[in-house]
């Protein structure tokens, strides 16, 4: 069973989890031999952006030491194997430099997209 | 071709990305798809035929449901629903994914 | 028993989102239609099993603890175990452990039991399956 995985809510609990949930879930599902390949799109293309730092944060004498790193836990989905695809639109709407995107990343275009769902058993969106 | 049950919770009221879920539900059905696109919750809002919804009207070459429950929790009534949108028990949703429709909470 | 499951994932803490509500319509047609449904509480979804829930009163409603009936995750949940066994159906409940530990809501409900991802895609790789994420 292959399952193309949407993912669109950015950002959204990445400090208090310290990563994405549901790229979390998909590597998870990837080690168990999962069929499973990753769609950016809205907010959620700005995953694929180089250098992103979520350091520094504290709460009194709270500190965070190991915050998220969105681009790397991409890379290391790509590495898995795992195909990620971002809607080339979302990110060119959003002003977001070709120079600072993830090599791996692979753009396709709304119409693309949905003629990719037909290569896919089930469509999940997070 | 396959078919597709598309569940869309929000308007273009609420997110300009339902507009991009419009488009999505249209792709697929000009793909040659069977597309069913459900408007629960909140979404029900562009079912009135008052409502200015430019983006939905464009959606000609499938099949548009609302969820009955939703639209009499605002107040909706079915003489108030655009002609092309069927109003519909929640049931439709597991009718579809029990006969192997891809659906998907958009 | 038979023969059409559905899986669910749902992701939503309990009284945030309509969502939640909706999936449990779900859920309860399909039961009522006469199939088997597994869910996997993912995040806060967690949550919706949470032994410790509590009804409240509503002094602005102007109603006592007993008349407002405040309507508790724990207590759908149980009530659609119950009509699945009353139908002869399976309605199997999985929590995301990791997600049940981070939040401190161990005392799920009878009928309710731990597990993780891998669960799902047991499940999804058997049944048609909806995602129900948050946003």
């Amino acid at each position: 069973m292959k399952a193309l995985q949407i993912i669109q809510s950015g950002y959204r609990c990445t400090i208090e989890e310290q990563d994405d949930p549901v790229i979390w879930f998909i590597q998870v599902l990837k080690t168990a031999e999962g069929e499973v390949d990753i769609v950016l799109r809205g907010n959620a293309v700005n995953y694929a952006v180089i250098s992103q730092d979520a350091s520094g944060l504290s709460f009194g004498t709270w500190t965070q030491t190991q915050p998220s790193k969105m681009d790397q836990d991409l890379q290391q989905a790509i590495d898995q194997g795992i195909t990620v695809y971002a809607i080339a639109e979302d990110i060119a709407i959003r002003g977001i430099p070709e120079s600072k995107l993830l090599t791996g990343i692979k753009q396709i275009s709304r119409l693309e997209f949905a003629n990719l769902f037909n290569n896919y058993d089930q469509v999940w969106t997070w | 071709m396959a078919k597709y049950f598309l569940i869309e919770s929000r308007s273009p009221f609420d997110s300009p990305e339902v507009n991009n879920n419009y488009q999505l539900a249209l792709d697929l059905a000009n793909g040659g798809n069977q597309v069913t696109l459900f408007l629960v919750e909140n979404g029900v809002f562009v079912a009135r035929k008052t409502a200015q919804t430019e983006s939905l009207d464009k959606l000609t070459n499938l099949t548009l449901l609302a969820d009955d429950f939703s639209l009499r929790e605002r107040g909706i009534s079915t003489d108030e629903i655009k002609n092309n949108i069927k109003v519909v028990e929640i049931s439709s949703v597991v009718e579809a994914m029990a006969t192997g429709t891809k659906t998907m909470w958009l | 028993m038979s023969d059409t499951t559905l899986t669910f994932l749902i992701m939503d803490a309990p009284f945030e989102q309509a969502r939640t509500t909706t999936a449990f319509r779900m859920m309860e047609a399909a039961l009522e239609k006469g199939y088997n449904v597994n869910v996997f509480a993912y995040e806060g979804g967690v949550s919706l099993s949470f032994a410790l829930q509590q009804p409240h009163a509503n002094a602005v409603h102007g109603r006592t603890f007993e008349e407002e009936q405040h309507p508790l995750t724990r207590e759908w949940i149980a009530a659609l175990h119950k009509k699945a066994q009353e139908k002869g159906l399976v309605f199997d409940w999985v929590n995301c452990g990791l997600c049940v530990d981070e939040r401190g809501v161990n005392e799920a409900i009878d009928g309710c039991r731990r597990g993780g991802p891998r669960d799902f895609l047991g499940w999804a790789n058997q049944s048609n399956s909806l995602v129900i994420g948050t946003r």
